[in-house]
């Protein structure tokens, strides 16, 4: 097994964890002192994920570009590839919160949905 | 000119005075309008495009655009006036604010209760006497942010973060994820300004070093920035000689605190606190001047949107209070609440105990990062709190919760001070 | 403006040579106060400019003050100048509305045993010709201003001494010298300078110009030039000077400019209110050998704040909005060289132009234009106007009239910058007015957009949209204060082939140089029409 080290993230405290692990299993945590950080630093290890944000033109709207994300998590490593798709979506305006802009993200199953409003012109 | 009047005319269409309105409106007050100096509602978080916002008040997770589309859509459900475009000018202690647009030129509106949510500006580059040339490239986090997210430019492509505030993290982040460089972000302090999440999402992530106890010693380049020399600096902030190390970049973005914008209080006699450079308030929000409330980032820098939401919705509350005739502070003691030992300041700054809630949040920051302390609080000389905390940095906004029905069981009480104790 | 033409002329059909009267190296306030006085003749006047815009050199970092007279040494050229330059100021000032006000200045006596030099210095200024001038005892002095130093022992009154913007007053003097027909050509070095047969070739980097006679007002770098055509070498050295600028809150902290005895590296550190409210500190005084040395120290910065505070209390330094540092073009002799050097006929030195050189601009002016005036047999011009309107501010005007104007033109009801209550139409007005702006710092320097508390953190994009729309360029070709100053380096979210490598981006940086200039040069054509 191997040894990881990461900052919890849960809380101001920002403990100091390390969690065993072969890649697939967890063995030994330590340093965490509440049950979040146990379980976030569980999952940092084995499937670290973030919701991605970024923006998207918009062709024929008031404003040249609204905001997305992606709807879920996505994980980490696919961050790159989710760019590259998300740079090369053109919204066509209006553009409404929640509107979904790509259906599947690089692979991930996660749609990219829009959070700001973008009016026709 | 035109004079209009109003019950109550909010100051910023921000979330502060989106949330200050509303509350207002729930509060039974009908004719509220929110005077907005951008093309649109939302202030700072329509470019705040990354998650984190309203995990308390909506209890799931947006992005900033979402957080205020939110707030800006009840607004209109609950049809509250606002003036895009406007610029407030003046406000004069009688309530009567002066503003300016393209379409009605200079008008006044008389108010029956102002509440002044103008949020706050970012520290520039002269305020922190950094050396050098002064070529572009040189931005605050949140111009650079604005230029990013909202129009879609890179402010360059090799960049240097001065300042590890969120706002800094996040652009880093974000500059990354759109192809610069980030190399490294420098902290003057030993601690970082900013979140722990965001050290770890924002910096680690990307292997973007992040640099305490830095600041930056030098800017080259005479036309486009070249190059920031970075050194580290000694325990009171001094640049230790020897340790300089220069950074080839074109952008140089700083994070360097933010700053209350209380041009218009300070002009209309609103008294200010040296410590949060935003007004002195009572525990209804309420400035010096009756009938003027102040809440958001005007008032003391938050670092939670969440936190601002909720006290403005008070400050809102409360200005309603006052326009229904609520009784006034007038001849009534205020016992001054004290920042003691170890805490930089405190909101609000005094209570007037017989007009209080039954419960009152006060807000406050330590003025250093302290582990394993106590925060206590005082009535005169005796002790009615002391709660333990593992850890406390400034970064973090911390808050206590007094009771009325404490705070009256002394009939001589001169003041209230909050402190931070190691026992 | 000739902007673009001249390049395209150049490029398009090989060297075309411009034959000029008059060309004028230099468009600081002293070109450009040569330039406006010139215009009152028949000549073909032509203004060049390394940089992008007037008033890009020393004329934008000193210390924004009209001396009074009294430090220069009675007999030289300085001390009358200086003089002159002060009493027609009033006049300039209204004929071409810019900002400036007689505050008067205070010189502190910090010790008793200094007292001969005070002395010394009121009967200088007497002998200099400047009037009023008078010596305060220690009450005073406090009670001119409350806020010196309790130690001072008295003080030399100069009420003839002021504050002028020297932005607006450069910007003031090239719009009219335009307005009577100058010429300006902006981003524009002189590489060489060459006599021939009655006329100068001057070779510049965008291409060759012919002129019968050529100023010299070139600032730190006029002893290149002067050295250039005359064996009798002229050295400049550029003495760095480093300045603090305070918020408008503080402002009010003085009342006067209030000077230090002087000493053998120039006035010492002055502190003193600005016409715009500010509170101006500086300068420090170190030579260097690097013409392009502007950049500020932490030396410098400490010096500032230890001197400052030797003769004035309490300085809020918390207050600080900028600092910034200016190069005194310091020639060995001390004085200012203004004529034709003995071996070099129809050149004419405006050089070693430092202190008090912004107050000696208007006389400098006359002085080099009666010159030429005499030499070239020059007619006046019929036509000439002396007079010229500066850029509207709209809080100047009382609320009706305020009003009525946003009504007329809505973009003065729409505010860009907030620190300075700068509207939408003063900007407009900036960029189309002659020699108008065209970089963020040109606005700056014209409506002071960007120059508040918040330095421009708020306002930048959104002057950045005015001048894109404006003058058709795109983000990518706006610059701070022109030459490679951009402030974006890009779209991103746009077709992958436009950050395509370095080489690539350099061309698309020549184009987009190129329809820039194409473009002005359009508009140039367009304004004639």
């Amino acid at each position: 097994m191997e040894k990881k080290e990461l900052t919890c993230i849960c809380c101001p405290k920002g403990c100091m964890i390390t969690v065993m692990t072969d890649g697939k299993n967890i063995g030994e945590v330590k340093g965490y002192t509440c049950q979040r950080g146990r379980a976030y630093a569980e999952k940092e290890v084995l499937s670290p994920a973030r919701i991605l944000t970024s923006t998207v033109r918009v062709r024929g709207g008031v404003r040249p570009l609204t905001s997305v994300k992606t709807k879920t998590e996505i994980p980490k490593d696919r961050i790159r590839a989710c760019m590259q798709e998300i740079n090369g979506i053109v919204a066509e305006a209006p553009v409404g919160i929640g509107d979904v802009l790509l259906e599947d993200v690089a692979q991930t199953g996660v749609p990219i949905v829009a959070t700001k409003a973008v009016q026709a012109l | 000119m035109t004079i209009e009047a109003y019950t109550i005319v909010v100051i910023g269409g921000g979330p502060a005075g989106l949330a200050a309105a509303i509350a207002a409106r729930k509060a039974g007050i009908r004719d509220i309008l929110i005077l907005e100096r951008d093309r649109e509602l939302g202030g700072i978080l329509n470019q705040c495009i990354h998650n984190g916002f309203g995990l308390h008040t909506f209890k799931e997770e947006l992005t900033g655009p979402e957080y205020a589309g939110r707030f800006v859509a009840q607004a209109g459900e609950l049809e509250i006036a606002c003036e895009l475009n406007t610029m407030v000018m003046e406000i004069s202690r009688e309530r009567v604010v002066t503003a300016m647009n393209r379409e009605k030129g200079m008008f006044r509106i008389r108010a029956g209760a102002v509440i002044l949510a103008m949020g706050c500006r970012e520290r520039a580059r002269g305020a922190l006497n950094i050396p050098g040339y002064r070529p572009a490239g040189i931005f605050s986090a949140g111009t650079a942010q604005r230029l990013v997210n909202m129009e879609g430019y890179l402010p360059g492509r090799k960049a240097v973060i001065l300042g590890s505030g969120d706002i800094g993290l996040i652009m880093a982040r974000r500059m990354a994820l759109e192809g610069a460089e980030v190399k490294a972000v420098a902290e003057l302090m030993p601690y970082c300004g900013g979140l722990k999440r965001n050290i770890v999402q924002c910096l680690e992530d990307y292997g973007i070093p992040l640099k305490l106890c830095h600041t930056v010693v030098d800017i080259q380049g005479r036309e486009r920035l070249e190059g920031v020399t970075l050194a580290q600096v000694d325990d009171k902030g001094k640049p230790i000689p020897g340790t300089e190390e220069t950074y080839p970049c074109d952008t140089l973005l700083l994070s360097v605190g933010l700053i209350p914008e209380n041009e218009l209080s300070l002009d209309m006699g609103v008294e200010l606190d040296e410590a949060t450079s935003g007004p002195v308030v009572d525990e209804s929000l309420e400035t010096n001047i009756p009938g003027v409330f102040a809440c958001g980032n005007v008032l003391h820098v938050h670092d939670l949107v969440d936190y601002v939401s909720e006290e403005a919705g008070r400050a809102g509350t409360n200005a309603a209070g006052f326009v229904k005739g609520r009784p006034g502070k007038d001849g009534r003691q205020q016992i001054p609440l004290i920042a003691g030992q170890g805490v930089r300041y405190t909101v609000p700054q005094r209570i007037c105990v017989e007009r209080m809630e039954p419960h009152l949040k006060v807000r406050f920051r330590v003025g250093a990062v302290v582990r394993d302390s106590y925060v206590s609080v005082y009535l005169n000389e005796k002790c009615i709190m002391h709660r333990k905390k593992t850890v406390m940095a400034p970064g973090e906004m911390e808050e206590v919760v007094l009771s009325r029905s404490v705070l009256e069981t002394d009939p001589d009480l001169k003041s209230i001070a909050i402190k931070i104790e190691k026992e | 403006m000739e902007q673009g033409g001249f390049l395209l002329l150049w490029m398009g059909q090989g060297r075309i040579n411009i034959m000029y009267d008059i060309c004028i190296i230099g468009a600081g306030v002293t070109g450009c106060a040569i330039a406006r006085e010139l215009s009152r003749y028949e000549a073909d006047i032509c203004v060049l400019e390394r940089c992008e815009d007037v008033c890009c050199g020393t004329s934008k970092a000193n210390s924004a003050i009209i001396h009074a007279g009294f430090d220069a040494q009675e007999g030289s050229l300085m001390a009358r100048l200086n003089v002159e330059g002060s009493r027609r100021m009033d006049r300039l000032a209204q004929e071409l509305d810019f900002p400036f006000r007689r505050n008067g200045s205070l010189v502190v006596c910090l010790h008793e045993e200094e007292r001969p030099a005070l002395q010394a210095l009121y009967e200088r200024g007497v002998r200099n010709g400047v009037e009023g001038l008078r010596i305060l005892s220690r009450e005073e002095a406090l009670e001119k201003e409350p806020n010196l130093q309790s130690t001072v022992t008295g003080a030399l009154y100069a009420p003839t001494g002021g504050i002028v913007c020297p932005f607006l007053m450069t910007v003031a003097l090239a719009e009219n010298a335009c307005m009577n027909g100058v010429k300006f050509r902006f981003d524009t070095k002189v590489l060489a300078l060459e006599k021939a047969d009655g006329f100068y070739r001057l070779e510049t980097d965008r291409g060759i110009l012919e002129s019968r006679y050529v100023v010299n007002a070139a600032g730190v770098y006029a002893d290149v030039f002067h050295n250039m055509v005359s064996r009798h070498p002229i050295h400049i050295t550029p003495r760095k000077g480093e300045y603090f600028l305070l918020d408008r809150r503080a402002g009010g902290h003085v009342s006067h400019t209030v000077f230090m005895l002087p000493g053998s590296m120039g006035k010492g550190v002055l502190v003193s209110p600005t016409v715009h409210g500010n509170l101006i500190i500086g300068p420090t005084a170190v030579d260097t050998d690097d013409k392009e040395g502007t950049n500020t120290t932490r030396t410098g910065m400490d010096i500032l704040a230890v001197q400052a505070g030797l003769t004035v209390r309490d300085i809020p330094f918390r207050q600080v909005i900028t600092s910034f540092s200016g190069l005194r073009a310091h020639e060995d002799s001390h004085d200012f060289i203004i004529g034709e050097p003995g071996d070099a006929e129809g050149f004419v030195d405006a050089a070693g132009i430092e202190s008090p050189g912004l107050t000696s601009a208007p006389a400098i002016g006359s002085m080099v234009a009666e010159l030429l005036q005499k030499r070239m047999d020059l007619q006046e011009k019929r036509g000439f106007t002396a007079w010229r309107k500066g850029i509207l501010h709209p809080l100047d005007l009382p609320e009706k009239e305020r009003s009525a104007l946003i009504r007329e033109n809505p973009a003065y009801g729409s505010i860009v910058c907030r620190c300075e209550s700068v509207t939408e139409g003063e900007i407009l007005d900036a960029i189309h007015r002659p020699v108008g702006a065209r970089s963020l710092d040109g606005i700056k320097r014209r409506t002071r957009a960007g120059m508040g508390r918040c330095q421009s953190g708020f306002c930048a994009p959104r002057i950045m949209e005015l001048l894109q729309r404006e003058l058709s360029m795109s983000l990518e070709e706006i610059t701070k204060s022109g030459g490679s100053s951009r402030i974006v380096t890009g779209r991103f979210k746009e077709s992958t082939e436009e950050n395509a490598g370095d080489s690539g981006k350099e061309n698309t940086e020549k184009r987009t140089e190129e329809k820039t200039l194409e473009r002005f040069e359009k508009k140039r054509r367009e304004g004639e029409a």
